[in-house]
């Protein structure tokens, strides 16, 4: 382990304080474990932990019909996918919290922390990207906010500059007729990372056809995308097999994908279409 | 830069405990190189096999993932919190009379991860406990018998 000194923030104020003062070897530390390990394996100069964690804002959750939901970014999964107003409002998140990691890690992840790793195979952030997720960020310079699908900006980046941390993700209450679903491929049956990964929320008119939708893939890019080709292709018409095809097309057209040890191009871009088509049918269930 | 010694007030196993650490510790390395509870295991190191999971505030989780720091006012429970004294508990019994254990270095792990199973879900289904034990790896026995452990601990009948 690299020479990391500890702190805990009791504001956010505090933290924005710690963090600019620590200068580049400080992070914010939430569940920890991305990046203790990259503290511990040193593939980052990392000096201060800034523990951000005991921040009421940071650890939240927060629903109503009018602001919709807000996740503190330090909340760890269990206590997402454990939310009554989760499951029941935003099952989509359940899908995705409930398999990062297997349960010790499910103990301390946080979908904040998720974010901000910033991996192209992020098992996070497509749900967060479908379901019109606004990220909160605090720093030096006050408070600004960012979609989630403008965060990322490649493998292990994100639009966070110095002295800069995640305080809440906040999404719109769900409409009516509206329905989610993540998915993710993988060679066995948990705790692997995702060769690609999907999610869909779309929402139906009274008379079937789609009114909106959103499609977002993962690890087929250096970051998680959001697919606009394959949302268009479904909307103002009936869900149809004509239509869900098309939208796979799109999203193996906008994959752009690396061969490595979890998967080769190939497979890949055909999971971008299978997993798109099965998250739309499913969205499509939920919204039933 | 360096760093310095730490004092960490928490509960270990139901007793208040007091103890140096230093800045950079881990509370898998502060248990073990601090506190001589040597029950948790360094296997990975970096949050994959579960060894050296313990219980902390209720919730299990890797202590290689936790700085020691963190565990200021915690309420941490390991392995050698389980049983009393020379009365193991119901899954200890259950881990031996099923053979579920071979070298021994995940077992600390698994007990301590089941036990959490077994305390928010006293009777769970063959499927939630293999689903609940997924972050914790086996090398020698293989798992049927460590889930047959499991399932007996929970009173069910054993195929």
């Amino acid at each position: 382990m690299q020479a990391v000194k500890y702190a805990r923030a009791e504001s956010v104020e505090e933290a924005v304080r710690l963090l600019q003062e620590g200068g580049e070897g400080a992070r914010p530390l939430a569940g920890g474990t991305d990046v203790i390990v990259q503290a511990r394996e040193r593939t980052r100069d990392i000096d201060l932990f800034v523990d951000i964690k005991h921040i009421p804002e940071l650890i939240g959750i927060d629903y109503s019909d009018d602001s919709g939901l807000t996740i503190g970014a330090a909340r760890p999964c269990y206590q997402i996918y454990g939310d009554a107003t989760v499951q029941e409002k935003y099952p989509i998140l359940v899908d995705s919290t409930s398999l990062i990691g297997g349960t010790a890690i499910q103990g301390r992840a946080s979908l904040g922390g998720n974010l901000c790793n910033s991996s192209p195979a992020a098992d996070g952030i497509p749900s967060l990207i479908v379901l019109e997720g606004q990220v909160e960020i605090a720093g030096p310079n006050g408070r600004r906010t960012v979609p989630v699908e403008d965060f990322c900006t490649s493998p292990g980046r994100n639009v966070l500059g110095s002295g800069e941390f995640v305080v809440s993700m906040s999404f719109p209450a769900p409409a009516a007729g509206s329905g989610a679903r993540f998915l993710r491929f993988i060679p066995r049956n948990e705790m692997d990372i995702a060769v690609t990964n999907a999610a869909t929320q779309l929402r139906l008119n009274g008379d079937g056809s789609v009114a909106w939708a959103r499609v977002s893939i993962g690890a087929v890019a250096p970051t998680p995308l959001l697919v606009s080709d394959a949302a268009e292709a479904l909307v103002g018409r009936p869900l149809s097999e004509d239509s869900i095809a098309a939208a796979a097309a799109a999203s193996r057209d906008a994959a752009n994908p690396i061969d490595d040890m979890r998967g080769s191009i190939r497979q890949r871009v055909h999971l971008a279409g299978v997993l798109t088509e099965r998250t739309i049918r499913q969205a499509a269930e939920r919204a039933a | 830069m360096a760093t310095e010694h730490i004092v960490v007030n928490c509960n270990i196993n139901g007793e208040s405990q007091t103890f140096l650490a230093n800045e950079r510790d881990s509370l898998l390395e502060a248990l073990r190189d601090r506190i001589g509870l040597t029950g948790a295991k360094e296997g990975c190191n970096n949050g994959n096999c579960g060894a050296c999971c313990v219980n902390m505030d209720g919730r299990i989780v890797n202590s290689c993932l936790v700085m020691a720091a963190e565990c200021e006012g915690s309420e941490i429970r390991t392995v050698e919190g389980l049983a009393m004294g020379d009365q193991l508990t119901p899954l200890q019994n259950a881990f031996l009379e099923q053979a579920a254990l071979q070298c021994g270095i995940c077992t600390p792990g698994f007990l301590v991860a089941a036990e959490a199973l077994l305390e928010e879900n006293p009777d769970p289904s063959e499927h939630e406990i293999r689903y609940w034990l997924a972050g914790n790896l086996c090398r020698c026995t293989g798992y049927d018998k460590i889930v047959k452990a499991v399932q007996q601990a929970a009173g069910q009948s054993i195929v």
